[in-house]
């Protein structure tokens, strides 16, 4: 799975685009099937470079969220190339869309945090997909992750003592502990306060910044567009304009 | 492979043991279904191990018995010649005529009537393999003398807590008055509650009825090297049809055949350990299922950050042999408990044999793997684009 890495893409493959983190073309999806069959993709182009921060737009249903999950080869691709850190993911298999996801950071609109787990062990579930990494390595590596959104003083509560702001930054802490080099985000904010939801999005920058991590980031929240490199809006399954907001 | 990854997060353990209520209800069902395999199986056995307490007992090679004889509760007689006949083999270095019957005890202390096993023999020959058997036989030369087993059922009365006092211990025994004459060990079965020893003399004169020369069982024991299926087939030769010639274990097996296949005691009880299989695994299906349900969401948020399928069916597997081990355990020393209770109260040979202890463990952990195998499937919902 050498291609997975980006370190090791192909020197034939390596013109202008394949250095980008994402890199899609003419991507088209639909969903259902005969007369249901309903169009909620049609020909996206897109493309985000390591280290930059860009902003999905756009109505609900117009389909950002169907365009996060192929990213994220959590969904088969049925037209167009997408190409995530060198991997091409239409003609992808499932194991490996399942590898490729441990190189790809998500956050969600809930935390969906482990309940059963302690915020401790729920970021160390991010960094034990870290080949090659012992027990306590892991273990401490979690620990700073926690220290880095702050929560140095909650590593053994679990979920449910946790604040929404506190559980989302602990979510974050288990998508960086994976050392991901893209990161995807749908609506981190959209279960917290105005301030705290401020907070978690400079922290997620901050952080992705620090690894120089991509970020591809669905929301509706027009308090926090400022953090993006770059916005792009979507509306009935077409990208319509590409900004680049000076932030 | 995937199975014990000691270096990561315990999660099937910790998926566990944060719903102390739900495991607590998953390895009460365990426990329940695996002391009920226990106990039927334990009855089982020692049912068909209590049919020959005495059988095992005697000192003997083959048997003669009369060849409608089909259990120890119907003995029929064969005439005693066939054992004089059967000395004319070469192997052959002594024979013992036994009479066999049931007969009813009447408690010395109660005075209710019980029906017990009663064998006569005579006093010189050999009977038993235990010597203290033969040490006491000739106290039974006096006629109306018994020997009495202590490990017969407490129905019998006090006997022999009363004779090791150094009382007279009288009974009447179809309505012939009787006195033990001492104790010997053997031990209750299904088929008798207890035991006891007279002199063919005494016997007969319980039975006066008993056609003359006729008797139920002969022993017949070899010279040392002998073998007792060759030996076994000449006399089955040199004999008339009107007995059987069984070896030692041959009518070891003719006993346990009859509580086995003519009765549906042998049945019964296997179908009562399968139900509490059968309860065992809907328990721990339902346990698993709905702990696979409630967390689907997480099972599918790991699947998203990149967790293989097998990896979580891991989890879920080694839910099930967590289940498995932490049910097993207190239904062994529940399953220990019952046995002693069971034994004392029934002198039934009830104990912890290793290969049942190790059968319903098997059975215990197909019970939980089965049903994570099946709950497993449920995992197959978990579409990690659907978290989104």
């Amino acid at each position: 799975m050498t291609t997975l890495l980006p370190g090791s893409v192909p020197a034939s493959t390596a013109t202008g685009e394949s250095f980008a983190t994402v890199a899609v073309r003419g991507l088209s999806h639909w969903y259902g099937s005969g007369s249901m069959r309903r169009q909620v993709l049609q020909g996206i182009d897109l493309e985000i470079h390591p280290g930059e921060v860009v902003l999905l737009t756009g109505p609900s249903g117009c389909g950002k969220t169907t365009l996060l999950t192929l990213v994220g080869a959590l969904r088969q691709v049925m037209e167009g190339s997408v190409r995530v850190l060198g991997c091409e993911l239409n003609s992808s298999g499932r194991h490996e869309r399942q590898l490729l996801r441990r190189s790809v950071g998500m956050i969600f609109q809930g935390h969906n945090l482990l309940r059963c787990l302690t915020a401790e062990q729920n970021v160390q579930m991010g960094a034990d997909l870290l080949p090659d990494l012992g027990y306590r390595a892991r273990r401490d590596l979690s620990r700073e992750w926690l220290r880095a959104v702050g929560l140095s003083d909650h590593l053994s509560k679990l979920p449910h003592d946790l604040s929404g702001g506190q559980k989302q930054r602990v979510a974050i802490a288990r998508a960086l502990a994976a050392h991901p080099r893209l990161l995807l985000a749908d609506e981190p904010t959209a279960a917290l306060d105005s301030r705290t939801g401020r907070e978690v999005v400079d922290l997620l920058k901050r952080l992705a910044r620090e690894e120089g991590c991509a970020v591809l980031m669905v929301t509706h929240d027009p308090r926090i567009l400022d953090v993006a490199d770059r916005l792009v809006r979507m509306e009935d399954g077409r990208l319509w304009a590409s900004d680049t907001v000076v932030g | 492979m995937t199975f014990w990854q000691g270096r990561r997060i315990p999660l099937a353990w910790l998926l566990l043991t944060r719903q102390p209520m739900r495991l607590a209800v998953a390895l009460a069902g365990i426990t329940f279904a695996g002391i009920l395999m226990f106990m039927q199986l334990g009855f089982r056995d020692a049912l068909f191990d209590s049919s020959v307490t005495v059988h095992k007992l005697f000192d003997t090679d083959l048997v003669l018995v009369s060849p409608r004889t089909k259990s120890s509760i119907s003995m029929s007689g064969f005439p005693q010649r066939r054992l004089v006949q059967a000395m004319a083999d070469a192997d052959v270095t002594g024979t013992t005529p036994v009479h066999w019957n049931l007969l009813l005890w009447r408690n010395p202390q109660t005075k209710a009537t019980r029906s017990i096993l009663a064998l006569g023999f005579e006093p010189g020959d050999p009977l038993f393999i235990d010597p203290a058997v033969t040490a006491l036989a000739p106290r039974l030369t006096q006629k109306g003398r018994v020997l009495f087993d202590d490990q017969s059922r407490n129905e019998f009365g006090p006997v022999a807590k009363w004779f090791r006092e150094g009382r007279t211990v009288e009974s009447e025994v179809a309505g012939k008055r009787l006195r033990v004459a001492g104790l010997f060990t053997a031990g209750a079965s299904f088929g008798a509650d207890g035991n006891i020893l007279t002199s063919r003399e005494t016997f007969l004169s319980l039975l006066p009825n008993t056609p003359p020369g006729s008797i139920e069982l002969g022993l017949i024991r070899l010279r040392p090297g002998a073998d007792p299926a060759a030996v076994a087939q000449r006399l089955r030769r040199l004999l008339p049809e009107d007995v059987s010639v069984l070896t030692k274990q041959g009518f070891l097996d003719l006993e346990i055949d009859y509580w086995r296949s003519s009765t549906a005691i042998g049945f019964i009880f296997t179908l009562g350990a399968a139900m509490g299989f059968v309860v065992g695994c809907v328990i721990v299906y339902q346990i698993l299922y709905s702990d696979v349900s409630d967390h689907l969401p997480e099972y599918a948020t790991l699947m998203a950050m990149g967790y293989s399928l097998l990896t979580l069916l891991g989890v879920v597997a080694r839910e099930g042999l967590l289940l498995a081990i932490f049910g097993y355990l207190p239904a062994y020393g529940a399953g220990q408990v019952l046995y002693g209770v069971i034994h004392a109260a029934t002198k039934l040979p009830v104990a912890m044999a290793a290969d049942r202890a190790i059968t319903v463990f098997l059975m215990i952990l197909v019970m939980c793997m089965g049903s994570a195998a099946l709950a497993m499937r449920k995992l197959g919902d978990a579409d990690p684009a659907d978290i989104f």
